[in-house]
């Protein structure tokens, strides 16, 4: 595999091998020395168009851990600023010959014509509403990790679906691997023709929330408001957030989720956040040793530098 | 000095036959058997046609020349088969008063085909206020819209076409409700869905098509609407003609030959205003064509430079190349007789932009020699590098499509031979 742009690039085996090779790199990361030599000589760069905190720490964190040297580009700090077309961009950071583009856009589909533009790899840290596949895998290797497996899992995703890569790629994984996924959302937050996508659709929380094993919750934006898709977010609290009163409904042991950041109190109540089956750390966490595997995955051509059971 | 035009089998709107046609001094002289002239033009396996006519082309001048410029975009409508084009006035600035249409007009002048410019419905196409369209009429104006844009408020519209129908122009309206088709980028549907990008509904262009249908039937005036693009828009339009109102109806190209799944490569080539649709609203693109409820083909040559289409899709400006795959699109797609084929690109189109009598007539003695002549049989692949257009953003790179322009005839000079541009 030579990108990584979208969840079906991997398909339920990608899923499972990225899954099999994070194993070794949290073993990894549990090290008094957290690094290991498989990527050293490899470059890989970070082409971050939109503001990241965790996402571009942890591709940083994750190249470093294996040895790869990490090119920075802060867009405020670039000829970006003067102007500079993304093409443009890329041809200037690929001509310093990195192995990996690591990009994030607001634009969706800009890794998949980075890739065309470029020899290096190119892993897609979120594009536009598009999709966020990193998110999604180390969403499944939480949920593997605390529940044993994703497949049969009941799954519901609430908030604004339609402008969430997080949604799109979540549903691709969670589906591919065996979950049986449920969108909730007021009809004014889900795509157009969500009908054809492999999930079923509700639009209360309340009836879906006793008989799950996953919530996972979605920012909500201000700026809905004022594009007429919500009233405010006080009634989207009261209707779709997962309120203490809401939290005191689910199984005991069902999951509490949601990539961050959170705005708290709206789409999560902050009690909530801080319960034992709140995911939201060890998401960060496993974020580290995902992306290690997918860099991996990608980069390390070299199969006697694979560790023992991984597959190729 | 005289060309004779051999062998080829004769199509315009009176019908179908076999002859040879001399043009002399920019007039068809002679069409019969075993005729010769000065210069031999082979139409042996070819059809002779009146010279097509586009009633949407972009020229881009000026403003935009270093996507097009009349002159690159005339040479790319002869290499289509055209002997008149339409310029749209989205130009900067727009074509909004004489000035700029006399402009338009004098590079037009020196270009290889005959060119006419459409002005704008209002000025500088913001809505707001009605543009001097007598004035442009004055100067043989004949076709007005502020393409790019559809004209938002309905009153203002009741008192463009009221105001229009006086002068005897015709205004052609983009159809598309702002507040509906705001911030999409490509059709709104199962792939802008999937894909993450904002989407345009159907109903965007519906609304206002049902608007203007219902200020023609208030008003009494015509209506022309520009590259329709659903299934609703077209029966319509369809139902309105059947009710006996003057609404006419173009289609473009690659909404009968390509659909929005294309936009999957998130390569925006395929970016479009209207977008492209599903097959489902293809089909009906096509059904229309077929069965009278959509006059004419248009191309909605919409030069970008390369800059431009290499951005990402949401940033990149909508528009594609039609000029010279229109037939050859036509020839493969619409599966109808070569009639009326003809007739879609020809007389038809003519008689919406008023220039009947000079483009799309009738191949006869003492009529004008704008010609066409084409093999419909002949396959090639289409090669952006290949093309007279200054710019490449062809959606069909690679396709292999069947019937090419061998000779254009514009006012009885042979300005394309053999395939061959003559300056």
């Amino acid at each position: 595999m030579k990108h990584l742009l979208s969840i079906n690039d991997l398909g339920a085996e990608g899923i499972d091998e990225v899954c099999r090779l994070a194993d070794h790199f949290t073993e990894v990361s549990q090290r008094p020395i957290p690094k290991v030599p498989a990527l050293r000589g490899k470059t890989v760069a970070m082409l971050f168009y939109e503001d990241s905190t965790r996402t571009r720490l942890s591709f940083e964190v994750a190249a470093r851990r294996l040895s790869a040297d990490v090119m920075g580009f802060s867009v405020s700090a670039s000829s970006v600023n003067k102007g500079e077309s993304v093409r443009d961009t890329v041809a200037t950071v690929s001509a310093m010959g990195p192995d990996a583009i690591v990009v994030r856009h607001r634009s969706a589909g800009v890794p998949q014509q980075t890739a065309a533009w470029t020899h290096a790899s190119v892993i897609n840290a979120g594009d536009g509403w598009h999709e966020h596949p990193t998110q999604a895998l180390l969403d499944c290797y939480t949920i593997r990790d605390r529940l044993g497996s994703v497949a049969g899992r009941r799954i519901v995703i609430v908030g604004d679906i339609k402008h969430s890569r997080v949604a799109r790629s979540c549903v691709m994984a969670f589906t591919a691997l065996g979950a049986k996924v449920t969108l909730v959302a007021p009809p004014t937050l889900l795509p157009p023709e969500v009908g054809s996508w492999p999930v079923d659709i509700s639009f209360s929380l309340d009836a879906v929330l006793s008989d799950c094993d996953v919530v996972y919750g979605l920012r909500v934006q201000k700026e809905r408001q004022s594009e007429a898709l919500l009233p405010s977010l006080r009634e989207y609290t009261a209707q779709w957030g997962l309120t203490a009163a809401r939290a005191a409904r689910l199984h005991p042991d069902a999951l509490v989720m949601h990539p961050g950041p959170v705005n708290r109190g709206v789409e999560i109540a902050p009690e909530v956040l801080d319960q034992p089956n709140a995911t939201l750390n060890e998401q960060v966490r496993h974020g580290v040793a995902v992306r290690m595997a997918v860099l991996y995955l990608l980069l390390a051509a070299d199969p006697d530098l694979r560790p023992e059971g991984a597959g190729t | 000095m005289s060309t004779v035009i051999k062998g080829g089998l004769v199509i315009d709107q009176t019908g179908e036959r076999n002859g040879d046609v001399v043009v002399e001094d920019g007039r068809v002289v002679a069409v019969g058997p075993d005729l010769s002239g000065d210069e031999v033009l082979d139409a042996s396996g070819c059809v002779v046609a009146p010279g097509f006519v586009d009633i949407h082309a972009h020229l881009r001048q000026p403003g935009a020349e270093e996507a097009e410029t009349i002159e690159t975009g005339s040479w790319a409508a002869v290499r289509g088969g055209y002997s008149a084009v339409v310029a749209m006035p989205n130009t900067n600035p727009p074509i909004d008063c004489a000035a700029v249409v006399q402009e338009v007009l004098a590079l037009g002048r020196l270009a290889p085909c005959d060119v006419y410019t459409s002005g704008t419905i209002t000025v500088g196409r913001k809505g707001e206020q009605l543009a001097p369209m007598a004035e442009m009429a004055a100067l043989g104006v004949r076709l007005f819209t502020d393409d790019g844009n559809g004209v938002q408020e309905a009153g203002l519209m009741r008192r463009a076409m009221e105001y229009a129908a006086g002068l005897g122009v015709v205004l052609a309206q983009h159809c598309e409700v702002d507040s509906l088709a705001a911030g999409g980028h490509m059709h709104e549907g199962e792939w802008s869905s999937r894909l993450g990008i904002p989407g345009v509904p159907a109903e965007a262009e519906e609304l206002m098509v049902m608007r203007d249908i219902a200020l023609s039937r208030f008003t009494g005036a015509p209506i022309h609407f520009q590259h329709l693009s659903t299934r609703g828009s077209i029966a319509m339009v369809r139902a309105a003609r059947e009710a006996g109102l003057e609404v006419t109806a173009e289609a473009a190209t690659h909404h009968f030959t390509l659909t929005d799944e294309a936009c999957a490569s998130y390569d925006p080539v395929f970016k479009v205003n209207p977008p492209l649709r599903p097959a489902d609203d293809r089909d009906a693109v096509r059904e229309g064509l077929a069965d009278g409820a959509v006059d004419a083909i248009a191309t909605d040559h919409a030069p970008h430079s390369p800059d431009t289409k290499e951005m990402p899709f949401d940033q990149a400006p909508p528009g594609m190349l039609g000029l010279e795959t229109a037939l050859a699109l036509a020839l493969t797609e619409l599966n109808l007789p070569l009639a009326e084929v003809v007739g879609l690109l020809t007389w038809q189109p003519a008689a919406i932009a008023g220039l009947k009598g000079v483009h799309g007539a009738p191949i006869a003695p003492d009529g004008p020699a704008n010609l066409c002549v084409f093999d419909p049989n002949e396959t090639w692949t289409v090669d952006p590098d290949a093309l007279a257009s200054r710019s490449r953003n062809t959606p069909y790179a690679g396709r292999q499509v069947r019937g090419r322009v061998r000779h254009t005839i514009v006012g009885g000079r042979p300005v394309l031979v053999d395939q061959e541009m003559r300056p």
